[in-house]
């Protein structure tokens, strides 16, 4: 790791100001992510704002039956807590798939957000990578790219976003609240993450000194037909190659509503709506299933290596959805 | 505290297996460098440095994380148990006494890990079947493939002992 500076935030305005004076320094949290790319060099921060200290770590029931989740709680804690559970059995089941118990006690809320692509070009710091040095190329384009994006890529980056805890937050249309110098804000989660576009380095919409302070859920929670998928290399402790956040409302045998987002297919947690239109007011059937797999990757480019993850999004939504609606988690 | 600049070191106390100690640690030490490189407690491994195999595994107040990824800095005032601290005096243990019943380990070098990982998954208590306890230490790697051993060690410490 390069040397690097230390504060110990007090307040929320603290860290914010902290940021705002210094545009090289990083919040810390969890670090799980964040000291792993120090050790390798990928980022190298003039200094850690540390903000483990501050009062973010709740969990509240909010007057419109939403719930608001602290930026600094953890991947355990939340997955675990009764609310959660009990409410929204979609997100429990996506942190659950992520990491290891380890990792899940370390990392934060905010943190699962603002991982980096685990790509294995943006890591080796002796190769080109537009995310890391922006015009120097990519190599997973004519590389070894079987764990790279299908939807939504650019010809400067085919990454991928790797959490999964971010694709049940997109099913269930989450908001983000910042805090940044200009004050405070929230960000639909749709609109959290970017695609790579032409500025692959930028991950988030997030503005300079801007911190995460909170994750709120809205009310509808799909807690009797949810399902997150997730399809993977080994059964624990990997990353998805495709994953499927799946979340269905029943109403006298007919869909009334649909939500549907795909994770390890794309720069950010990928949800799109045509799809999910598909889906309401029918009942629910395979062929159904099968027709929405198949409008989901109407426009997916596989690059060779990862040519398998178009089939696999095919047959992965049509499993998803067939477990919502048995109401379980994954086989 | 008040801010570090990049060439300064930090005070802060440490509770490192019941004693407490008072230390000054640049910013960029890891948990497991203090651990092993100041503090002379090499039974904590370093695997593979990334958060990947669980070699590195401690309990920080009494929850289980990866030390490597976790800067000295950070845990100042907590509480650390590390394989050193898990035995109460001569007596082990009951994981240590279920790895040695078990043969739950080859060569030992991810054993501390396990231990500490195992002692953190009895106390979150989510698991209860064989198939739980594989899921919820699949942070920790065994090259040597003892993993059979260590679920039915870990499995003996969670379960009351059926007679013999």
């Amino acid at each position: 790791m390069n040397p690097f500076g230390y504060t110990r935030a007090g307040d929320v305005a603290e860290a914010v100001r902290t940021a705002a004076s210094d545009g090289a320094a990083q919040f810390i949290a969890g670090g799980t992510n964040l000291v792993d790319l120090m050790k390798e060099r990928i980022t190298a921060p003039s200094r850690l704002i540390d903000i483990t200290r501050l009062p973010l770590r709740a969990v509240e029931s909010l007057p419109d039956g939403g719930l608001k989740i602290g930026a600094l709680v953890s991947n355990h804690d939340l997955a675990y807590h009764p609310e959660v559970v009990a409410r929204y059995p979609l997100l429990s089941q996506a942190i659950l798939a992520g990491a290891s118990p380890q990792l899940r006690n370390m990392a934060s809320t905010g943190g699962n957000l603002l991982q980096r692509t685990r790509c294995y070009y943006f890591y080796d710091a002796a190769l080109p990578c537009n995310k890391r040095a922006p015009g120097s190329g990519c190599p997973a384009l004519a590389g070894v790219n079987r764990i790279h994006a299908i939807l939504g890529a650019s010809e400067q980056c085919i990454a991928v976003h790797p959490s999964d805890m971010c694709v049940a937050l997109a099913a269930l249309a989450a908001t983000v609240h910042v805090t940044g110098p200009a004050g405070s804000r929230t960000i639909e989660f749709a609109a959290f993450h970017r695609l790579p576009g032409d500025t692959p380095e930028r991950d988030t919409n997030l503005q300079p000194g801007e911190l995460v302070t909170a994750v709120e859920l809205p009310r509808q929670g799909f807690a009797a037909h949810a399902s997150y998928l997730k399809v993977r290399d080994r059964h624990s402790y990997a990353f998805a190659l495709v994953s499927v956040a799946a979340a269905l409302e029943l109403e006298d045998g007919k869909i009334a509503e649909a939500r549907l987002a795909l994770g390890g297919v794309a720069h950010k947690p990928w949800r799109d709506p045509t799809a999910e239109d598909l889906l309401r007011g029918r009942s629910p059937d395979d062929a159904l299933f099968a027709r929405v797999g198949e409008h989901l990757v109407r426009d997916a480019r596989g690059r060779g290596h990862n040519d398998f993850k178009i089939a696999l999004v095919r047959r992965a939504v049509v499993r998803a959805l067939q477990q919502a609606v048995a109401g379980g988690s994954q086989a | 505290m008040l801010p570090v600049m990049g060439d300064e070191t930090c005070a802060i106390t440490l509770k490192v297996n019941g004693a407490t100690l008072r230390l000054q640690v640049a910013p960029w030490t890891t948990l497991l460098d203090l651990l092993r490189e100041r503090l002379g407690l090499t039974g904590t491994k370093k695997g593979c440095d990334h958060g990947q195999c669980g070699a590195c595994t401690v309990l920080v107040d009494g929850v289980r994380i990866n030390s490597c990824l976790s800067l000295a800095v950070m845990r100042d005032g907590a509480s650390v148990t590390t394989v050193e601290g898990l035995a109460e005096g001569e007596a082990l243990h009951p994981l240590q006494q279920a790895f040695i019943d078990h043969d739950a380990f080859q060569c030992g070098y991810c054993t501390p890990g396990q231990l500490c990982s195992a002692v953190g998954l009895l106390a979150e208590g989510h698991a209860s079947t064989d198939d739980q306890i594989r899921e919820l230490m699949s942070g920790n790697l065994c090259r040597c493939g003892a993993y059979p051993n260590i679920v039915a060690a870990i499995g003996q410490a969670m379960r009351p002992r059926r007679s013999a």
